[in-house]
């Protein structure tokens, strides 16, 4: 069983497959409970405290603003613990603020940079488009198997 | 800032979306009210909520998936349901999050139809199995006789 990243964090669709085919999803609600489960100070509503952009300066360098490096402190140790990824590339729904738009460029730019075992593909607008996409995900996924990932 | 004491430490929270023409989150809620073993289980307009021990959630999930296992789609949650934090009864308006599940439940249908499409592909896969049967003896030509001249007086 692979650890495999998944973008958007949030997809419901990759987040099922991959858990459907026999894998371990890694998306944001992983990090966002280890937050809501750890007693400290009250910081609504992610629990997100002052200390997470300076976690965030593993991932991203000092002068990248602190929005940033704070969402880097909840998907960074998500990245570093994937052993494959799936990027879904016209996801709107990843569309946000400035700081996700940046946050979104440096997880992709990341996962590229890692070498790990990547599927990129787009979501599907019709019932042949929907068995090319399960399909690809199916044998990336059993690929992983094979390999010993 | 005030100190923060979590509660339902150690629990997972789990998605259950549902998108089929048989099964509505009324009936997804029964069934899992009758496997449950003291989880949480909340019912939404969009399928379910299962929140418990990682075990028992898991257990949960896979009877559900069993009903329909084509439509019935599952996700991690970071919040317990009800959160003041994320429920839309503090909030108002759409809860957060909303807009991605609106986003991807129209194209739920398309992937139903890929995981019909890779199941029967699976089936084809499969060796077939050949079955010998060991032959039956034919039928003695004079017990056929008998048979039907009994039949026919």
């Amino acid at each position: 069983m692979a650890k495999v990243f998944i973008y958007p964090a949030t997809s419901l669709i990759l987040s099922d497959l991959v858990a459907r085919f026999g894998h371990e999803p890694l998306g944001a609600a992983l990090s966002i409970r280890e937050r809501i489960q750890t007693p400290g100070l009250e910081s609504p509503p992610l629990q997100i405290t002052p200390e997470d952009p300076k976690k965030g300066l593993r991932y991203a360098a000092v002068e990248v603003p602190s929005g940033v490096r704070g969402r880097m402190a909840i998907y960074g140790p998500l990245l570093e613990q994937s052993e494959a990824a799936i990027i879904v590339t016209d996801a709107e729904m990843a569309f946000g603020c400035m700081g996700c738009a940046r946050t979104n460029e440096l997880i992709l730019f990341s996962l590229r940079q890692r070498g790990i075992p990547l599927l990129e593909l787009t979501y599907p607008k019709s019932e042949e488009e929907g068995v090319q996409f399960v399909k690809a995900i199916r044998e990336f996924l059993a690929g992983l198997q094979e390999g010993g990932s | 800032m005030a100190a923060y004491t979590p509660r339902l430490v150690g629990t997972v929270t789990k998605y259950v979306f549902v998108e089929s023409p048989d099964v509505m989150p009324s009936d997804l809620a029964i069934r899992a009210y009758e496997v449950s073993e003291g989880a949480m289980i909340k019912e939404t307009c969009f399928g379910l909520q299962v929140t418990g021990m990682p075990e028992e959630v898991d257990r949960i999930i896979r009877h559900l998936r069993s009903i329909d296992p084509h439509h019935i789609f599952v996700k991690d949650r970071g919040f317990p349901p009800g959160d003041p934090r994320r429920c839309r009864a503090n909030l108002g308006g759409a809860r957060p999050g909303y807009f991605g599940h609106e986003f991807e439940f129209p194209l739920l249908r398309f992937v139903s139809c890929g995981l019909r499409a890779a199941e029967e592909a699976a089936e084809e896969e499969r060796p077939v199995e050949i079955v010998i049967r060991e032959a039956r003896p034919a039928l003695d030509i004079r017990k056929l006789i008998e048979i039907i001249e009994s039949e026919e007086s």
